[in-house]
């Protein structure tokens, strides 16, 4: 039964700088690199050493839990370094990457007649399972759960993020075969604009037309509204794109790492959609920059901070570039002052101009405090929660109250605008992540 | 402005990291910080922070307070003045009030924040803003002519106390102001309340009449001040309560701005209105009321420290309720109890403070229910069907 939902809290941030419409093919990049910390919670065991030969669809690393789920390479050409961090945690597997691409095959295979244990061994076996997350937890899912259900949201409504339905324009083929083999596992769901047209014809999915301003696109806020997570239960979410990448493997038989990166931003030069594969080197879509600007895989909210040189996110279907802030605002805090900031609090006057789009920097426009401000959280987290409350039991460690004020239905990313409003300038995001690692050790 | 700036980096130096007054850096920072917004960029979560923080907010509290003030000061010297001479100039009433209330003003802040600065260096954190509002409701809330050892003492109270006892801003259970005022009021009662003063220098004078509307009706007498005296504020009282006109001014720059709950205030008005009403209605119930029970019940609104306190006290997120649910039921019996304190018990005919106070209290406990019948609602969920229901059957 699909529902219409209509999201009335949030807050969706009107930022200078949109990506153009046009896709292009992104120059491609002499080195790839997948980043085990884009998979949180997995241990990596490689099966590869520095200077072996890979085809793209060869296993990199494994999780150490689950031996099933594997990361293969993106494309083709040698294991060039494995970059260690602190405590010799891996970082980066970067692959030095042939001119063009070379495909380990898997054969084709139809997700609809075969049998459902072959598609998911499929699904394994490519390492396409890298892009099945877990709800709750926001981790990779675990082979071994049933899901109740598997979300998708075929939209976006974060700050400069692409286009959906322009990304898949080209690919419904594959979209469609993405989702037969994810229907072979559990009921799809499908969440799209209220206003998108390119969904109506797909099969096996429950479609869900959505609207409001953002989160309406999260995938979390979606789930909570569709068929809520209650505990112990499993539900699974894939994005759009890489729906499309597990259905070319059903139909080429090819694990095809196509990825649309849109490149957007106050400062970004060359606001176009690129066409290239994952984990493609920053510097290719977007050149050097300087220090004053930072560079974000991902949305303003919700992304990784890159430096030149460095990687794409796995998931990342966006390069945000904005000045960076380490400026100083003399009487930064005088009431309807500094209007070019946008708030969603009315202490300054840029919620006069709803329609106006804004640059925005990186500074944090005020000191870490105390929570004092009661409601304003309330106000950007659609979902029958208390966000406060929950926050706030996340730093006691109060296991039971974090179960009961609903921490399975909520991943990080639900809080980012919590990160974005709050007077207090708590850092929401990582304290709802340090309370789901709570949960993962103590509940499992 | 960058001459300014690089000034402060230089005289910064000495409180750096490592150097030799780097135990005082918090007090620096805090003026530093007053001249400039400082230049923190995001390290990890969100990239990007909305405008609004702390200071902002505070500042917009104490914006919407100066029209209060400013009247209260007037007000102060029109109430003296007017038993003395016939003719009150405009200036000369504001200049006697002014002369009155600025040194109140000044202990306030010195004692309080001293009190800030000492903790936040004792304890190596940064000086919180929210003094910057308590520090000027303190006064607000006195009676002209306290003592000023009485104020510091209250304020030191208060901050102690009240606050920081508590771990400091957005930990303290009561409104630290009316914790300072309650205090005052239960140590020196003679100064607290009576008929003598509300009015400056009242005792010196004779036929002066310097009682308050609510202890004028406490004492069974007739009130001389109709109801548009008690909405512009030209009544004897507190410093800041008076004047109903200029609180909704405020409360209209506080819901405005957001800064202030609106569920908060007009439960408040709704529960004090309901009180009211009942009070009224008792002659009609056959029962015999007194001067206090037929005051009408729009008179309450806009008599005594109600609108003061609906508006300023109240709203304080702090200490009060903080779910959406949690705060009409905590507005509406701080209305509520404000009106019976005031006809119940005449020895305290400024019945807000102890209402506020009291709800301060009883937010958490309201707030546990609220959250606890949301967390029923997914325990319920859980289980599907609510079993009791397929057994009734």
């Amino acid at each position: 039964m699909s529902k219409d939902i209509r999201i009335k809290r949030g807050h969706t941030l009107r930022l200078k700088g949109e990506a153009e419409k046009t896709l292009v093919d992104a120059p491609r990049s002499k080195t790839y690199a997948i980043k085990p910390p884009d998979f949180h919670a997995v241990i990596p065991k490689m099966v590869l050493k520095e200077g072996a030969r890979v085809e793209a669809g060869d296993e990199l690393f494994f999780s150490k839990y689950s031996e099933q789920v594997r990361f293969t390479s993106p494309v083709s050409g040698t294991l060039k370094e494995i970059k260690r961090g602190e405590k010799r945690r891996i970082m980066e597997v970067i692959i030095d990457a042939d001119p063009s691409d070379t495909y380990r095959e898997f054969g084709t295979l139809d997700p609809l007649s075969a049998d459902a244990e072959a598609v998911k061994n499929r699904i394994l076996e490519s390492g396409c399972w890298a892009f099945i997350n877990q709800r709750p937890y926001d981790i990779v899912a675990d082979p071994k759960d049933n899901a109740k259900a598997i979300f998708i949201s075929g939209f976006n409504t974060a700050p400069l993020s692409p286009d959906v339905d322009f990304m898949l324009k080209d690919r419904m083929d594959a979209f469609q075969a993405g989702i037969n083999a994810l229907s072979r596992m559990a009921m799809v769901h499908l969440s799209v604009a209220h206003d998108s047209s390119s969904f109506g014809s797909i099969k096996n999915a429950e479609l869900h037309k959505v609207s409001g301003p953002h989160p309406a696109a999260n995938v979390g806020v979606q789930i909570h509204h569709i068929d809520p997570i209650n505990m112990g239960e499993r539900v699974w979410t894939v994005k759009p794109e890489d729906v499309a990448i597990i259905g070319d493997l059903f139909l080429s038989g090819r694990f095809n790492a196509v990825r649309t990166v849109a490149v957007a931003g106050s400062e970004a030069e060359n606001k176009k959609y690129f066409r290239t594969k994952i984990g493609a080197n920053v510097t290719e879509l977007i050149g050097t920059v300087g220090d004053d600007i930072r560079i974000i895989s991902g949305d303003v909210l919700t992304g990784q901070k890159l430096s030149n040189g460095q990687y794409v996110g796995f998931f990342a279907n966006l390069v945000t570039l904005i000045p960076e802030g380490n400026v100083y605002r003399m009487f930064g805090w005088l009431p309807f002052t500094y209007n070019d900031i946008p708030s969603k609090s009315r202490t300054n006057l840029s919620w006069m101009f709803p329609k106006k789009k804004y640059t925005v920097n990186t500074n944090l426009h005020g000191e870490v405090r105390a929570l004092v401000v009661t409601g304003e959280m309330e106000e950007v987290v659609p979902m029958d929660i208390f966000p406060m409350q929950l926050i706030k039991a996340c730093m006691a460690g109060d296991i039971e109250k974090m179960e009961n004020l609903g921490i399975y239905e909520v991943a990080p990313e639900d809080f980012a605008l919590v990160d974005y409003v709050n007077t207090s300038k708590i850092e929401a995001q990582e304290i709802i992540r340090l309370g789901l690692d709570l949960m993962i050790t103590e509940v499992g | 402005m960058e001459w300014i700036r690089e000034k402060l980096d230089k005289l910064r130096e000495p409180f750096n990291q490592g150097k030799k007054y780097e135990k005082f850096a918090p007090a620096f920072d805090a003026f530093d910080t007053l001249l400039f917004t400082p230049n923190h960029t995001t390290s990890k979560g969100a990239h990007v922070r909305d405008a609004v923080d702390l200071k902002r907010v505070m500042i917009t509290v104490v914006l919407a307070l100066v029209p209060v003030l400013l009247f209260g000061m007037w007000n102060t010297g029109y109430q003296y003045l007017k038993q003395i001479q016939p003719e009150v100039e405009f200036w000369d009433a504001f200049g006697y009030g002014a002369m009155e209330i600025l040194p109140m003003i000044v202990v306030s802040y010195a004692v309080g924040l001293g009190i800030e600065f000492a903790f936040a260096i004792f304890r190596g954190h940064e000086v919180n803003e929210g003094y910057l509002v308590t520090g000027l409701l303190i006064p607000m809330i006195m009676p002209v002519g306290l003592p000023l050892w009485m104020l510091a003492i209250s304020v030191v109270f208060a901050v102690l106390i009240g606050k920081e006892a508590f771990g400091g801003t957005g930990m303290n259970i009561l409104n630290p102001a009316l914790t300072a005022r309650a205090f005052a009021f239960f140590a020196y009662p003679t100064y607290m309340s009576g008929n003598q003063v509300w009015v400056m220098n009242a005792p010196e004078m004779d036929a002066v009449s310097g009682e308050t509307i609510l202890g004028t009706l406490a004492a069974g007498q007739e009130v001389q001040y109709s109801s548009m005296d008690m909405f512009w504020g030209l009544i004897p009282g507190s410093i800041g309560e008076t004047s109903a006109a200029l609180c909704l001014l405020g409360a209209l720059l506080l819901i405005f701005t957001k800064v202030g709950s609106w569920r908060i205030m007009l439960s408040c008005v709704l529960g004090a209105s309901v009180m009211g009403l009942i009070f009224n209605a008792l002659p009609s119930m056959g029962i015999e009321g007194n001067a206090l029970t037929s005051f009408a019940w729009y008179n309450h609104l806009i008599a005594g420290g109600l609108a003061f306190g609906i508006v300023y006290m109240a709203t304080d997120p702090v200490s009060g309720a903080q779910t959406t649910k949690g705060k009409w039921i905590y507005g509406f019996f701080i209305g509520l109890f404000s009106v019976m304190i005031r006809i119940f018990n005449p020895a305290y005919p400024e019945g807000v403070m102890l209402a506020i106070l009291l709800m301060n209290v009883f937010a958490p406990t309201i707030d546990h229910y609220v959250i606890q019948s949301s967390i029923s609602r997914r325990n319920k969920r859980k289980k599907g069907i609510n079993p009791q229901i397929n057994t009734a059957v």
